[in-house]
């Protein structure tokens, strides 16, 4: 085999040939999170490779990376690439997700980077016979005032660094920025318009097979016998039994997606699920494993007792899906000499950890490369679908993909849990939140790899995680209380299998939280506003609220709103703040509604952002995220909602499980606070949690209804329209 | 094996199917490798696998083989698409990007119906195309950036 055919020229980022090499060929390539070689490479001819474990699903956290290597490098970030989540070329210094990529991903490159110039900087002073500081970088070139210079990639291009990373490397001044800070557009965009880009789902290998799965009819039913002459008809298609694992292998996708659908297999009874219907009492009544205390101080009694006006409110978020628009989908090639799979995992080194164990194969004989699928959004089917190729391509003898059907992913990716809040509150006299106390109850195990579901259905042995990331973070209200209990109740068990979907449990804390907070204010007949404010001392928390305030012109005044009514709608306005994570990015979120008062559907008129994340890298990127925060977040708030029987989900496709359609969607107007010298927090999550509590007030302050369970579905309002 | 012939992005082709119930999308990705449209729920209801049949969008996952016989399929790597996509890059209309070929091919549509579309014309237009990302704004920006021109 020649050279050239065992490399596969595979994608063109940045402008930079990213070249695949074949398994076990990049054995040089240094994967030690503590070098620099691990994450930058420079080329004889000028250009740069970032190597990451940090995947870009759509987020920008790419584009992002280059910007920051080029800041500190001082070469242009035209220049950059960057190849991410590949065992083999990339080092692990974790997964993807939490909003870490920014925070803590692109600070081990801005490390690595910095440390690197300090490197070009030293050779160019022995090359040039100067002081390293005289010398300063422009445009890739190392100058001295004296017209001296040396080009980087004269110095170093196509040789390594041999330096450890140097957490004391003199980084580059905020001050002077010229990269980061500025917008940049995402090169794989026009490849995504083209129809260019290298997707996962378009990935083929020579002799490739397509593999289809046959999901039981419940959640637990076992495989009694399989029918293989009911599928006669459909030309070469393989049948793969493993216990109760059923899939199909066919060369031909269509004949793979027909027998999937038509083999007759039968299953036994199976009816453990306690359905969707009511699972907010479910939930409350379920057995718990753990109650953890999150916060208490002073006397919560006394605090009720003391306060003017006394308040209690119980609010639900149901099961929720990622409900991503492709089906997952992978391909694995078991082979003698090593296992290969291509997967959108958000975890590529989590995952080949996990693989390797289950599937008793050393970690070292099996390399993940990830590619771009469509957004995930947390651990969607992909990781499982991973595991169903490797079963598949192992019995097939030959490289199989996997899609799952749109019922698959609907019905089978793992969900972000249901969750349920009590809250009792009092203010007192004058307004100020004398008491408070939220218990909620969650099915979030503990954490560890979550089962597969093909291996689970072959009888192979597995941990079962059942953590769902983060859950009790932002339970507690923003402002002070003197008396205040949070506790957390985790539930020994979870109806369906449970991981983190974006922004793991904050969302509905803050829904709990910042609805409550406007019930007290509320209570106290106070401005929404005002209330929030005399709470705050936190001058960025102010600084997003009272920009918020000021962008929506917002009226000092108590709600509902006296003026509400237009026809047969009625209009409001809410607002609602909150710091992710209680430690990360300022957010407020302000929106304007109306709600049909005849048939209970809320329109979402305006949505207004302010956005505190510390420095900005790249703020069309960010105000990308932000928005698709915005609009997904409306999206679970007014229509989503995992439904199931005793045996299986049943909102397996999009009439069942709706997403907001675009004659919905709202204006949306982001305000980005950019803090150049504050360290850059993660922007993948926070604008999302306070936006089902901006939808919560502004309906309460159209109607005077408080709703507390979501989806806010239009029978589900016009349900309580009637009932008020 | 059956064989159907039609037009696609302006050139003829004949291509064979075991099945004519076989959808189009299979044939587009693994036949003629135009891989642009994408698999994303095989039913018609997410709008990731749009073409366009003869000027009109359709839903190419639940269009079977046999009813494209003597049509003309457009495709995302088609002709007439270039101001769409300048559009979407210069917006910046995508996060992962999974839907924008449906997003492309029925605003296609739309305008190709209505030049000018009125931004409620253009979210009419696109009310069956799903976005899990939410970039709802930035595709509207696009799609009226051409409508406007």
């Amino acid at each position: 085999m020649s050279t050239v055919s065992r490399r596969q020229l595979f994608q063109i980022a940045g402008g930079a040939l990213i070249v695949r090499f074949a398994f076990g060929q990049s054995a040089s390539k240094s994967l030690d999170p503590a070098e620099v070689d691990s994450f930058i490479a420079i080329h004889a001819d000028g250009s740069v490779t970032i190597y990451t474990s940090k995947v870009d699903v759509g987020t920008g956290l790419a584009t992002a990376f280059r910007q920051t290597a080029a800041e500190e490098l001082g070469i242009p970030v035209e220049r950059f690439a960057v190849i991410a989540g590949d065992t083999a070329l990339t080092p692990d210094h974790g997964g993807t997700g939490g909003s870490s990529g920014i925070p803590r991903g692109a600070a081990d490159i801005r490390r690595a980077a910095a440390t690197a110039r300090q490197g070009l900087l030293d050779l160019a002073s022995k090359q040039l016979n100067r002081p390293a500081s005289e010398l300063t970088i422009v445009d890739g070139t190392i100058m001295h005032a004296s017209g001296q210079k040396v080009a980087i990639a004269a110095l170093i291009g196509g040789k390594s660094f041999g330096l450890k990373l140097n957490p004391n490397a003199p980084l580059r001044n905020p001050s002077t920025y010229t990269v980061v800070g500025k917008p940049l557009p995402r090169p794989e965009v026009a490849a995504k318009c083209t129809g260019k880009h290298p997707w996962l789902q378009d990935f083929t290998l020579p002799g490739m097979l397509h593999g289809r799965l046959v999901r039981p009819p419940s959640t637990g039913a076992k495989l009694l016998s399989v029918d293989e002459s009911s599928i006669r008809s459909i030309p070469d298609v393989r049948v793969v039994r493993i216990e109760s694992f059923l899939g199909v292998v066919a060369k031909d996708e269509w004949a793979a997606v027909r027998a999937a659908r038509e083999i007759k297999a039968t299953w036994s009874d199976w009816k453990g699920l306690p359905g969707s219907t009511d699972l907010d009492r479910y939930i409350r009544q379920a057995p718990v494993e753990k109650d953890q205390t999150i916060t208490t101080k002073g006397d919560i009694a006394a605090g009720l007792a003391s306060g003017a006006k006394q308040l209690a409110a119980t609010y639900y978020w149901p099961f929720q899906s990622h409900a991503s628009l492709s089906p997952s989908c992978a391909v694995a090639d078991v082979k003698e000499s090593g296992t290969t799979i291509w997967s959108a995992t958000q975890n590529p080194y989590g995952l080949r950890a996990n693989l390797a164990k289950v599937f008793s194969i050393p970690p070292e004989k099996m390399r993940l490369v990830y590619m771009d699928g469509s957004g995930s959004y947390g651990t969607n089917g992909a990781d499982d679908a991973a595991a169903d190729a490797l079963l598949l391509s192992r019995v097939a003898g030959q490289p199989v993909r996997v899609q799952w059907m749109r019922a698959d992913e609907h019905g089978w990716d793992p969900k972000g849990p249901a969750q349920l809040h009590e809250l009792r509150g009092a203010v007192d006299a004058s307004g100020n939140i004398s008491a408070w106390e939220t218990q909620m109850w969650v099915p979030d195990g503990p954490g560890g790899s979550r089962a597969l579901l093909g291996p689970e259905s072959a009888g192979m042995q597995q941990t079962h995680g059942q953590g769902a990331g983060l859950m009790t973070l932002n339970l507690d209200p923003p402002y002070p209380v003197p008396n205040i209990r949070i506790v957390s109740h985790h539930l020994k068990d979870t109806p369906l299998r449970l991981s983190n979907l974006r922004a793991p449990g904050k969302i509905a804390n803050v829904f709990a939280a910042e609805s409550f907070a406007d019930e007290l204010a509320h209570a106290a007949g106070m401005d929404a506003v005002a209330f929030r404010v005399r709470g705050l001392s936190d001058a960025r928390a102010l600084d997003v609220l009272n920009r918020a305030a000021g962008m929506m012109d917002w009226q000092s005044r108590r709600s509902p709103n006296p003026n509400a009514a237009e026809g047969d709608l009625l209009v409001g306005r809410g607002i609602a703040y909150m710091r992710y994570k209680q430690a990360e990015n300022y957010v407020a979120i302000g929106i304007t509604l109306a709600v049909n008062r005849n048939t209970g559907a809320i329109t979402i008129r305006r949505v207004i952002c302010t956005h505190d994340c510390g420095l900005v890298v790249n703020p069309d990127g960010l105000r990308n995220q932000v928005e698709g925060n915005i609009m997904q977040t409306l999206s679970r708030t007014l229509h989503e909602e995992v439904t199931f029987d005793q045996s299986h989900v049943t909102s397996t496709d999009w009439v069942r499980y709706p997403l907001l359609r675009f004659p919905e969607a709202p204006v949306v107007q982001v305000a980005l606070i950019d803090r150049p010298t504050e360290p850059s927090y993660g922007a993948g999550e926070a604008a999302s949690a306070p936006v089902a509590a901006a939808v919560g007030n502004a309906v309460f302050d159209a109607t005077g209804v408080r709703l507390r369970t979501i989806p806010f579905t239009a029978a589900r309002v016009k349900a309580a329209l009637v009932k008020a | 094996m059956p064989q159907y012939k039609f037009r696609v992005n302006g050139a003829q082709g004949t291509v064979d199917s075991w099945d004519p119930d076989q959808p189009l999308l299979y044939i587009l990705r693994n036949t003629l490798s135009l891989r642009a449209a994408k698999f994303g729920c095989g039913l018609g209801q997410c709008g990731a696998c749009t073409v366009l049949l003869d000027g009109k969008a359709v839903r190419s996952c639940i269009t079977p083989v046999r009813q494209v016989a003597g049509h003309a399929v457009t495709t995302l790597e088609g002709p007439g698409m270039e101001e769409l996509q300048a559009a979407f890059v210069a917006e910046q209309a995508a996060q992962c990007g999974y839907c924008t070929n449906g997003m492309i091919m029925s605003a296609k549509s739309v305008l190709m119906q209505t030049p000018h579309a009125t931004l409620e014309q253009v979210k009419q237009g696109l009310a069956g195309n799903l976005c899990r990302c939410g970039t709802h704004t930035r595709i509207m920006n696009a799609v009226m950036r051409v409508s406007k021109a």
